[in-house]
């Protein structure tokens, strides 16, 4: 099984552009989401570290940051595989068969949901809803949503992102 | 105020306005069941228990956070508010693991307690859905099940708000959502003070204690020579814990069952507490004297040392060396006590019975073993006590009145009132100002240092000098004082901290609190106080004896290496 791993060291030179960015919000808590933000472009994931150096620099708590960060669902407190599948686990895709693209995808990978597989290419998480319940069972990888997915399709779906060709799949 | 008329359950009547349904019920004692409502936290109400029906209101409301309106007509037991109550009690215990039995907490659960008040005699309608977490008993005071975890948040304030050390935090949303230390640590790892004031407000076994009893058995069997000694407050609070009435002290009767319990030699830490004041008021002096570090604060309290440790790193050169009163009497009992009683001092086993679950992190700080082994074995707190006084089967409220063991069983009024805020000021005071000022102290009684006021502060005319005291409880006042400190703002010379709001007689390794049981137990120290005969530390024989055969005197040599301590720095934990 693999292991959470929430033990990552943040490059310093990142830690420093974190502490800029944090440092212009002191003492002002509501703005930690534009803090978070403008981070998460920076930092390979909202780490203890850097979670540290937000809190310091803004003069909030550090677990109040962590709270925050773990509420939602599209912001990694762990750093995360190459690519990063997001399943989406709500009523409308339930109905039109998600379960059977989530098995698809465990399947395929041999993970489970919050996990990442061993050669680092995929983590896979639930989320809610993408906003494209039209084309449900819709999963979203990386920033790119796909829909109307079924148990084989996905399979395809993944092993076009292994072998790089995904392009196709777009077009 | 305006006041606003509602009608609750037909009954008329009259509040100011703002003021909840749940305490307007209270008033004309309607009594609506609550489960994350805790009297003396903010209103949460995210369990839902306590929803009532209003009239003109689709919805049902919780009473606890809803405000009672002029006019409004409220219905707390009609068959739709009791449906729904059972329902929401159901989908809690559908998610809480229930192997009651064999949870710390059987008997005294507050869940446990709802659905026996609501008649859950029948199997749950809906399929449980439980959680299987790791349970964390890595910090050596408290123990973390978040499988019994019913999300009421109280815990959360306790530690982030009130005692400001933030260890606890929501991870997750909603459903899924957990309470635990961010990142995936564990309770070790992280600024954890162990003040136990979490497993105080928990409602449920999620947070319960690190039990220790095993260990006290294992000596036992293993024919150890047992000494214990008894912490101030525990006096007043063991009856409780066996369920008498809240300030009952019954010293003698507690002396008796640890006599039963197998301790050869049951002393006093009000004799510690004593020698406390003599180390303690003896540095204070030498540094207002000699232009030490000032102010002052005092280290009784292990769970505000880490926290000085932690958050106040460059400030621990004002914490006074003196260890806090178990610490001391431990080292006195393997060296002392053990010469004067021929024992061997590698077979005594020495017990603490604590209110506080804080102690057993400090008895197992690696410098504490000036003795040359370790200074205390083994802290157990009340409630551990309790269960071992219950599960040996002695009838506690029959027990006969026991004196302590000599030599070191007599305890000033100075040291008994160690147990309340402000006590060790009190005692400090006495003291110093009699050795200061050469007369004797008309009033003993320094109310200005008494109550549950966060912050007290006062000063003391010791013959011309002018001394500035503070008395701080909870560390979120804590805070307050010490952030001047740390700018070098503050103008005091003393000043008294303890971590749990109340001082130790609002431990958390006590029965559960409330600021009114917080406040008689309180009323019930200061009362027995005054019967005492003895009422300051330097007139305490046992302290006068200790100084004439064994230590040359306060703040000696021999006494800085047996007294006194060292502190770390623990910034790194943050």
């Amino acid at each position: 099984m693999n292991q959470v791993n929430y033990s990552i060291t943040t490059p310093q030179a990142q830690l420093v552009r974190v502490a800029e960015i944090a440092a212009a919000w002191h003492g002002r808590p509501d703005k930690l989401m534009d803090v978070i933000l403008e981070v998460q472009h920076i930092v390979p994931a909202l780490a203890e570290d850097v979670a540290a150096v937000i809190a310091r620099e803004m003069g909030i708590s550090q677990n109040d940051v962590y709270s925050f960060v773990t509420f939602y669902s599209l912001l990694p407190v762990r750093p995360s595989g190459r690519h990063t599948i997001r399943a989406c686990s709500n009523a409308p895709c339930h109905v039109r068969g998600s379960k059977a693209v989530m098995q698809g995808i465990e399947d395929f990978l041999k993970i489970r949901p919050g996990e990442t597989t061993e050669d680092g290419m995929f983590t896979y998480t639930l989320c809610s809803c993408l906003g494209i319940c039209d084309s449900s069972p819709a999963i979203m990888i990386d920033d790119k949503p796909y829909g109307n997915l079924n148990y084989e399709s996905v399979q395809m779906l993944l092993k076009r992102y292994i072998r790089e060709d995904v392009d196709a799949w777009n077009r | 105020m305006a006041m606003v008329h509602a009608t609750i359950n037909g009954i008329s009547v009259a509040v100011e306005a703002g003021t909840t349904i749940l305490e307007a019920a209270k008033k004309i004692h309607v009594n609506i069941p609550t489960l994350c409502y805790h009297e003396d936290l903010a209103v949460k109400a995210v369990c839902r228990i306590c929803v009532v029906e209003i009239a003109g209101m689709k919805l049902m409301q919780t009473a606890c956070s809803y405000p009672v309106s002029e006019g409004m007509v409220i219905y707390t037991d009609s068959p739709k508010v009791l449906k729904a109550r059972k329902t929401i009690l159901e989908l809690i215990l559908a998610h809480h693991q229930q192997n009651c039995l064999s949870c710390a907490k059987n008997g005294s659960c507050e869940l446990q307690n709802l659905a026996a008040e609501l008649n859950m005699s029948h199997a749950l309608h809906f399929d449980p859905e439980t959680t299987n977490f790791p349970i964390d008993d890595s910090s050596p005071s408290i123990v973390r099940d978040p499988n019994k975890c019913i999300q009421c948040r109280r815990c959360l304030e306790v530690c982030n708000t009130i005692q400001t050390v933030g260890v606890l935090s929501v991870e997750g949303r909603g459903h899924d959502s957990k309470i635990c230390p961010p990142y995936g640590k564990q309770m070790v790892d992280t600024a954890c003070v162990n003040c136990g004031q979490c497993l105080q407000v928990c409602p449920v076994g999620a947070i319960t204690l690190h039990d220790n009893e095993d260990r006290y058995m294992a000596a036992r069997e293993a024919g150890k020579t047992m000494v214990v000694q008894i912490a101030p407050s525990v006096r007043t609070t063991i009856a409780e814990a066996l369920g008498e009435e809240v300030g009952t002290v019954s010293t003698g009767r507690l002396v008796s069952a640890l006599k039963i319990l197998g301790f050869q030699y049951v002393l006093d830490t009000d004799f510690s507490a004593d020698l406390t004041i003599m180390e303690e008021g003896t540095e204070l002096l030498q540094r207002i004297q000699n232009g030490g570090t000032l102010p002052m604060i005092t280290s009784c309290c292990p769970g505000w040392v880490k926290f000085c440790e932690t958050f106040y790193s460059h400030e621990t050169e004002h914490l006074s060396t003196a260890k806090s009163p178990q610490q001391m009497f431990g080292a006195i009992i393997k060296t002392y006590f053990a010469q004067k009683l021929k024992l061997e001092p590698g077979n005594i086993f020495s017990v603490s019975i604590m209110p506080c679950t804080a102690k057993k992190f400090e008895c197992a700080r690696p410098e504490m073993h000036a003795s040359g082994y370790r200074d205390v074995d083994l802290a157990l707190t009340v409630l551990e006590l309790a269960r071992m006084i219950r599960a040996t089967g002695i009838n506690f409220a029959e027990l006969p009145e026991t004196p302590f063991d000599q030599p070191f069983g007599t305890g000033s009024g100075a040291g008994e009132i160690f147990a309340a805020t402000g006590g060790v000021m009190e005692a400090a005071l006495r003291t110093v100002y009699e050795i200061v000022t050469g007369k004797t102290l008309e009033k003993l009684e320094f109310t200005a240092v008494r109550g549950v006021e966060g912050v007290k502060e006062t000063s003391v005319d010791l013959g011309g000098t002018v001394v500035k005291v503070a008395v701080a409880h909870g560390l979120g006042n804590a805070r307050k004082i010490m952030d001047a400190v740390a700018r070098g703002k503050s103008e005091y010379h003393f000043i008294e901290i303890m971590a749990c709001p109340g001082g130790c007689i609002g431990g958390g390794g006590n029965p559960t609190r409330s600021w009114q049981k917080v406040r008689q137990r309180t009323a019930a120290v200061y009362e027995q106080e005054k019967e005492l005969p003895i009422r300051k530390s330097h007139e305490n024989p046992a302290i006068k004896e200790i100084y004439h055969e064994f230590l040359p005197g306060p703040c000696s040599r021999k006494s800085e290496r047996l007294l006194h301590t060292h502190y770390i720095n623990r910034q790194d934990i943050l």
